[in-house]
């Protein structure tokens, strides 16, 4: 069946089958995912550890290692409330309260032989990292130390200074081009060498051909929620359709989902389909959720009638595969380099310049109020925040609302402390409306 | 070009008049000597710790100065950070928002999480250029020698633009030579701590080094050249205390007083404190293309700290190997607060130095803390530990 006529069949099968399908989906296929590591894991296969940004996903899809991304796995003890004791179990070994709480659960799931609440999660024996975010690079050596893995760093130059992101076409781009290929062909040969497989291009552009629906179709969810009602919370949805994003890229799985993903929100646009917020205030998310109250923390804005429409978390957090770009299948590794440049880049602009992507996202999409959620676990999305308010004010006349807590560490997190900042946040934003009425 | 000297306040002065006048000048926020070479009508480009090309910016005739924080308090620069982070990033912005300390560019590293974000932090509040210099995180790539040189070239470019003057390669050595023997001339320092600690304190080495990054290197050479000989032949007894190997300072300094305090109970042997300044350990060779060989330099003759990743370089390894070569018999393992890069090696520092029966103190430190009565006490029970009962 062709790909519009299985649209056909799905909008004639009517409107329960289409909505919240994303959700159900992307959970299940989730399940599926963990299923798949756990099983390696009781097989003694090793993974190769990677991150969100920058996973390289496309080229270790060629080799069929099971893939773990830790930055997942961390954030998941949070929501399913265990976060704490991992914590506890690497501070115990020495690890700092002050340094990243992602890191510190890993550790611990390592010292605990894999063990995770969704199974079990294979010895990392590659790593594959970025330089996006540092604590890649320092939680990588920890690896090194615990279980003697091989650890390759992707060197990505980022953006030189604000606003002067050197564009394809220009030298200083093809210079830090041609850095990151010749990066990934080493890459290439670390993973022959690791895996004892021979490297295929033309299994390369099947990956890079799925690839390209995903980074597509996400570009064109993510633009989809300029509707009004928003079709999707870019806090919760979002961050199920963030770890497919992440997961599956590169394979037939993650782009028949997302093809179906946009089906839905087409679908939800066309009907004027909302989430189940009777939606007053638009407003975006900044940094990274707070993971340890994860659904208590939304409700707090619903209640209110507040809905994220968008975040930099869905622009930084999917490796930047926002930003429109599509794999070139006839120079699959030049334009790979190009792609994995350009994307996280991108993810690294909506961190440091967060000002910028979110006047560009605001203005698109149409918000009333930003919020600003720095956290003590992670420097890299939070140290610039301030200023980077600051420099919003100056541009845009939107409410915001800074509150700190962690994405793990729930003694970080005050519940009613929160929730009084955020509900004058949200008297503040009626008592606004009330007078742009009465002027 | 700037040509006449902005600090000669040491020169005629005795060994203890020249260190006293020093070490005034690095614990003062004012930055005097900068606002003289400004004053005189040059450029100064501003870099963030660690690691900086300052040879670059010296052929184009700015002064390179390392903006490595303050003993101040952030009145201005609060309020464009969150909480959670270290000292160093709010007081180096509280001196150029206070003007206390004026730049025509600045240039931050991706060394951490947090300090990636200040060149764009610097960036919304001033007009000049700043910019990020992004150091290879990949030093074992066949190909990051050749980046870093094409970076340093693009780098070269923007400080061009800055002072007006186009960079020579014949320049380029000359600058290469002087840092150079600026670079000897430390090593010579540190030696001198190897063999004869008594002779020099940590808290007047860090004091003497510390200058580099704010003084015409050519006027550092100077007082260098001058400084060695008259601690060599210090009429100073030598005294039976413990040696030791301070890591954990480089990035956020540990106060001078802090250091004083310790060198009360102990002789520092080596240390890591502005290993920036020291991190080319190796002349730079000036006959092939300067630029390259600056950028192989960084990649194949440096130190280590936590903010670079080479596989040939486990820190473990590295700490070791200085505490070898220092006849360190003790480790003082410390850390800035909020330091995630510092904290996150002391677990395998404490690992490795276990593992090699090397006694090590482990402490945390802020460049703005002012009482050290309960850092003095654990040290001296450490160290009276080893003496009476090791």
């Amino acid at each position: 069946m062709s790909t519009t006529d299985q649209k056909k069949a799905n909008q004639n099968a009517g409107h329960g089958s289409i909505v919240g399908r994303g959700a159900r989906d992307g959970a299940a296929l989730f399940r599926d995912w963990f299923q798949e590591l756990t099983v390696a894991a009781e097989e003694g296969r090793p993974g190769a550890y990677v991150f969100v940004m920058g996973s390289m996903m496309e080229i270790l899809s060629c080799f069929d290692l099971p893939v773990v991304f830790p930055e997942i796995n961390s954030l998941q003890m949070a929501v399913r409330r265990v976060a704490h004791e991992y914590l506890n179990e690497a501070e115990d070994m020495g690890y700092s309260p002050d340094i990243c709480g992602y890191v510190k659960a890993d550790v611990a799931l390592q010292a605990r032989q894999g063990e995770h609440p969704m199974g079990r999660m294979p010895k990392p024996g590659v790593a594959v990292l970025t330089n996006a975010c540092n604590t890649y690079i320092k939680w990588a050596e920890i690896w090194e130390r615990m279980a003697d893995t091989r650890v390759f760093t992707l060197d990505i130059p980022g953006t030189r200074e604000q606003g002067k992101a050197a564009p394809p076409g220009t030298e200083q781009f093809e210079r830090d081009r041609r850095y990151v290929e010749a990066q990934i062909r080493e890459l290439i040969e670390l993973c022959e060498e690791v895996t004892g497989k021979k490297f295929d291009i033309d299994r390369l552009r099947e990956v890079l051909g799925h690839a390209n629906t995903v980074l597509r179709s996400w570009r064109r969810v993510i633009d989809l929620n300029a509707s009004r009602p928003s079709l999707f919370n870019a806090l919760t949805d979002g961050t199920v359709y963030l770890g497919v994003a992440n997961s599956l890229r590169g394979t037939a799985e993650g782009a028949r989902y997302f093809e179906d993903l946009v089906e839905e929100m087409e679908y939800k646009a066309e009907h004027g389909i909302g989430t189940l917020t009777d939606e007053q205030y638009r407003l975006l998310f900044v940094g990274v959720p707070c993971y340890p109250i994860f659904r208590r923390f939304n409700e707090m804005f619903t209640e209110w009638g507040g809905t994220f429409v968008g975040s930099t978390y869905l622009l930084f957090a999917s490796g930047g595969a926002g930003y429109e770009f599509q794999y070139d299948l006839k120079k699959p590794l030049e334009s790979l380099a190009a792609g994995v440049l350009l994307t996280v880049r991108d993810a690294m602009d909506a961190m440091f310049y967060s000002d910028l992507a979110l006047i560009e996202m605001g203005d698109k999409l149409g918000v009333d109020g930003v919020v600003y959620h720095p956290i003590k676990s992670c420097r890299t999305t939070s140290t610039g925040l301030a200023d980077g308010r600051r420099a919003l004010l100056e541009e845009r006349d939107w409410a915001t609302l800074f509150i700190e807590s962690d994405m793990m560490d729930r003694r970080v997190v005050s519940e009613a402390q929160l929730k009084n900042r955020i509900d004058a946040f949200f008297e503040g934003m009626a008592a606004r409306r009330k007078r742009a009425a009465i002027s | 070009m700037v040509t006449q000297p902005v600090f000669d306040e040491w020169k005629g002065k005795s060994l203890d008049g020249i260190l006293e006048v020093c070490r005034d000048l690095v614990e003062s926020p004012e930055y005097p000597t900068v606002a003289r070479w400004r004053a005189a009508g040059g450029k100064v480009v501003g870099h963030f710790q660690v690691y900086f090309p300052e040879e670059i910016a010296h052929a184009a005739g700015a002064l390179p100065v390392k903006v490595r924080g303050a003993r101040l308090e952030a009145i201005n620069a609060e309020s464009r950070f969150g909480s959670y982070l270290c000292s160093i990033l709010k007081t180096s912005l509280e001196l150029a928002l206070s003007g206390k300390l004026e730049l025509d560019m600045f240039v931050s590293h991706p060394i951490c999480d947090a300090a990636r974000n200040l060149a764009a932090i610097w960036g919304r509040n001033f007009d000049y250029s700043c910019q990020i210099l992004y150091l290879p995180q990949n030093p074992n790539s066949k190909s990051s020698a050749q980046y870093l040189r094409d970076e340093y070239e693009r780098l070269m470019g923007d400080v061009e633009a800055v002072t007006g003057t186009k960079v020579t390669e014949d320049a380029l050595r000359h600058s290469l030579e002087v840092f150079n023997e600026n670079r000897r001339l430390i090593r010579e320092l540190y030696a001198l701590r190897h063999a004869e600690p008594w002779k020099i304190p940590v808290d007047e080495a860090y004091t003497l080094v510390a200058l580099a990054g704010m003084v015409p290197r050519e006027e550092h050479n100077e007082l260098m050249r001058t400084v060695l000989p008259m601690l060599r032949d210090r009429p100073v007894r030598k005294q039976d205390r413990i040696r030791v190997v301070f890591e954990g300072g480089f990035c956020e300094q540990p106060p001078l007083d802090l250091l004083t305090t310790i060198a009360r109970s102990c002789h520092v042997v080596d240390d890591d404190l502005l290993i920036g300044l020291r991190y080319l350990v190796e002349d730079v060779p000036v006959a092939g293309d300067p630029l390259r060989d600056l950028a192989e330099s960084y990649l194949e003759h440096s130190s280590y700290s936590p903010v670079q990743h080479d596989l040939r370089k486990p820190k473990e390894k590295m700490l070791l190997e200085r505490i070898r070569n220092a006849r360190g018999e003790a480790v003082i393992l410390t850390a800035a607060k909020m330091c995630e890069p510092g904290l996150e090696d002391q677990v395998g520092y404490s690992q490795a130095l276990d593992e090699a029966d090397i006694p090590y103190f482990v402490g945390e430190f802020q460049e703005t803390m002012s009482g050290y009565e309960q850092f003095e006490l654990q040290l001296e029970t450490f160290v009276e530990n080893i003496l009476f009962f090791a």
